[in-house]
């Protein structure tokens, strides 16, 4: 069995998660929260979590729900899944 | 590539053995309630959860609708014409006990809910004078406003509401820790379940539940037939921890499954080929009923059952001259005449009389108060749409009163599958239970989507408490059994394994899966015959054999990953086996065999059970559709305590 475990961070094509590090204070509540447990805590204490396995991400949402500071987390969609919207338009027959 | 020291503790090899009256695995909405009745019943209970409870399953951030809710003030049906309509509706392939609970029962664990402290009502009066808004309860209605049993919920506040009740009763909640094997032994050729075996997903401890009672409530398989190594979170309906390790523990331990052979050309899987679900302009379920129109702005008309077309949007909500009620939600797909709501034209109707591609959803069409529920309340309240669709299409500029949402392919499902890509989705196969929610095996009980048929957050919630009361009473007579040891040794060898294999000569969990549903859509995909099944038992048999001891993990959550896998190649069988075992077709169970292509003749029309006998060897077995008997009388026969009220 291994002594020593790593963490290697796995990309993916998107980018499901955005910290502002300004705004986040690294108390790790989204961490805590995430079914999927992708966020692992940062070894710098007060910097957002290592979002370790991106691509495991289920996009729920409750990281940014739990999150108290607003704006300090960003979750979005691949941009494949963004659906287009138009301006209502009037019958035009 | 960055890589950090593993944050957590190392505990592999260390064990701590946990005692319960009734042991609950899986910590969703099913799970929850299951540890509620058990423990507002004065019992020592366990709930273990792989992710983080207060946020778990299918509905840790939210649902929208509960479905069922028959006993509610405004109902205008009964808990026996909706259980039944259910089973009716699925031919007879229905779980008629479990649908009878959340008819009869599910409107009660609704106000349980509102005592935890989530939200069941309009209370602020948001959507006051509102159609389908009851001014007296502040209860909201959805679907069919005439017969009022579908509620629209605040379903965010769940979750967090739930796990500040089990706290509150004591439950011992053992979250980011994975159920891998059930416990069970065997006296005098009488099995009985005896508890789990399981590991953190953290640090790696071993840990053993003993208990009198286990309740599985641990969601359905997934991962079978799609997968995606990159969006890997997006393959599926529901979170990538519900992958169907309950069936395949249980299935190990020779429980009974059926329906396995059922699965539906594929709904959702965002990572390929449809949207985050609710995502995109659409007029079923969160967004029923939405007015839609297609690119030239031309609105695309409802009709009823009988073709008559609806004038206003108040009339997509009542059912159709001499209807009694219609049926709309999670596992109805294209009901029958008796059961059919209102809905938009077909979309090969649509092409005949010349309504052009793309559609849209025009909520700006629609009265305020039916915009507003759906875009802010049914959009926002749903699972994995408040942060995703609501907030992030909000900070777009998306505005419903002035903007149309765009669905894709050809309509508004905005998926596009082939007929091999597979899924367990609606009312799929799963643990077969008697009137007590207790499978074959004596101790061992099951709910929620771990059900045969099931689907929907309201049959979660009231068939996990009813499971976690029975179970709870039954505990009263056993004793906890001594720890099998060989039994855990085996299982902790077979855990840790993939950490001993070296990762550069090792091969990832991902290849692994891909794998499995590459074969699954080459040898179980829309039409199916013997040899082609029995190809492809062949191969997952020699990844068994040959690639399993090849897989290697760094850490313990690159383990679970792997764990989640290997059940996948548990489950991938369970459904070749039972596949095999149907020899005819079925409409109902969207089952095509070339060999055998007669479709439901009568000798095969009834419910084909599996499961392994002691020797790993398949056992069918046959029960006849209805075995549950008039739902109403069976219910109440064994439920005299409950309907007293002696302990709700």
């Amino acid at each position: 069995m291994k002594k020593e475990m790593f963490a290697t961070v796995v990309p993916c094509s998107a980018r499901p998660l955005i910290y502002d590090e300004a705004l986040c204070v690294g108390c790790n509540r989204c961490a805590q929260v995430c079914q999927v447990d992708i966020l692992l805590p940062n070894p710098e204490k007060g910097k957002p979590p290592i979002i370790a396995y991106p691509g495991e991400c289920y996009y729920c949402g409750c990281c940014v729900m739990a999150c108290n500071i607003e704006g300090a987390i960003r979750l979005q969609h691949p941009l494949m899944n963004r659906a287009k919207f138009v301006p209502v338009k009037q019958e035009s027959k | 590539m960055k890589t950090i020291k593993w944050p957590y503790a190392n505990e592999f090899g260390m064990e701590e053995v946990v005692d319960a009256d009734v042991l609950v695995l899986g910590g969703g909405l099913a799970g929850c309630y299951a540890a509620i009745a058990a423990a507002r019943r004065g019992k020592n209970v366990v709930l273990v959860e792989k992710g983080a409870t207060e946020r778990s399953g299918s509905a840790g951030s939210g649902f929208d609708h509960w479905e069922s809710a028959c006993t509610n003030p405004c109902s205008r049906v009964t808990a026996k014409e909706i259980a039944e309509a259910y089973v009716n509706e699925q031919d007879g392939y229905s779980n008629g006990i479990a649908h009878y609970i959340e008819c009869q029962e599910g409107y009660d664990r609704l106000l349980d809910m509102e005592l935890f402290g989530g939200k069941i009502r309009d209370t602020e009066g948001e959507f006051k004078g509102a159609e389908f808004r009851d001014d007296k309860t502040g209860l909201m209605f959805a679907y069919d406003y005439h017969n009022r049993f579908t509620l629209r919920v605040w379903g965010s506040t769940f979750k967090p509401a739930l796990y500040k009740e089990l706290k509150r009763l004591g439950v011992k909640v053992y979250d980011r820790t994975e159920a891998t094997a059930l416990m069970v032994e065997n006296k005098n050729g009488k099995k009985r379940g005896t508890g789990a075996l399981g590991m953190n997903v953290r640090t790696g401890k071993f840990m053993i539940f003993r208990a009198k009672e286990t309740v599985l409530t641990m969601s359905r398989p997934a991962r079978i037939w799609l997968f995606n190594p990159d969006l890997t979170g997006l393959c599926e309906f529901r979170p990538m921890q519900s992958i169907g390790s309950g069936h395949a523990m249980g299935y190990r331990a020779g429980i009974e499954f059926t329906m396995m052979e059922k699965s539906v050309k594929g709904e959702f899987s965002s990572a390929g080929r449809s949207f985050p679900p609710y995502g995109t302009g659409n007029n079923h379920n969160t967004w029923y009923a939405a007015t839609m129109v297609d690119a030239r702005g031309v609105e695309i008309p409802y009709v009823d059952r009988d073709g008559r077309e609806l004038k206003t949007v108040s009339e997509r909500y009542y059912p159709a001259p001499g209807q009694k009620f219609f049926l709309k939600g999670g596992v109805i797909d294209d009901p029958k005449y008796e059961y059919r709501g209102p809905e938009t034209l077909p979309f090969d109707e649509l092409m005949k009389r010349g309504y052009q591609l793309p559609f849209y959803a025009d909520l700006s069409r629609m009265p305020e108060m039916e915009r507003k529920v759906i875009w802010g309340m049914m959009v926002g309240e749903e699972g994995k749409t408040k942060i995703p669709i609501l907030k992030n299409y909000t900070e777009r500029g998306f505005d419903p009163a002035i903007h149309m949402l765009q669905s894709y392919g050809n309509g508004w499902q905005s998926a596009n599958f082939l007929p091999q890509e597979r899924q367990l989705f609606g009312a799929p196969g799963g643990i077969m239970i008697d009137w007590d929610l207790k499978t074959n095996i004596d101790g061992i009980y099951a709910a929620g989507d771990q059900l045969f048929a099931s689907d929907c957050c309201g049959f979660a919630c009231a068939t996990g408490y009813y499971a976690g009361r029975k179970a709870a009473a039954a505990s009263e007579t056993v004793e906890l059994a001594e720890i099998d040891r060989a039994f855990c040794d085996a299982e902790k060898e077979r855990l840790y394994r993939p950490m001993t294999v070296d990762a550069e000569n090792g091969m990832s969990w991902k290849e692994l899966n891909m794998a499995i549903s590459k074969a699954m859509q080459n040898y179980c995909g829309g039409v199916k015959c013997k040899d082609l099944l029995l190809e492809g038992l062949d191969l997952l048999r020699s990844y068994e054999t040959d690639i399993v001891p090849q897989i290697s993990a760094e850490n313990p959550h690159e383990l679970m990953r792997t764990h989640e896998v290997f059940d996948i190649l548990e489950v991938a069988k369970l459904i070749l086996e039972s596949c095999l075992l149907r020899e005819s077709s079925s409409a109902p169970l969207c089952f095509e065999r070339s060999d055998f292509p007669e479709v439901d003749p009568p000798e095969n029309d009834h419910f084909i059970t599996i499961r392994l006998d002691d020797d790993g060897k398949v056992v069918k077995g046959a029960v006849p559709k209805g075995y549950f008997g008039d739902l109403k009388t069976e219910y109440e026969k064994r439920n005299q305590d409950y309907i007293r009220g002696d302990l709700k």
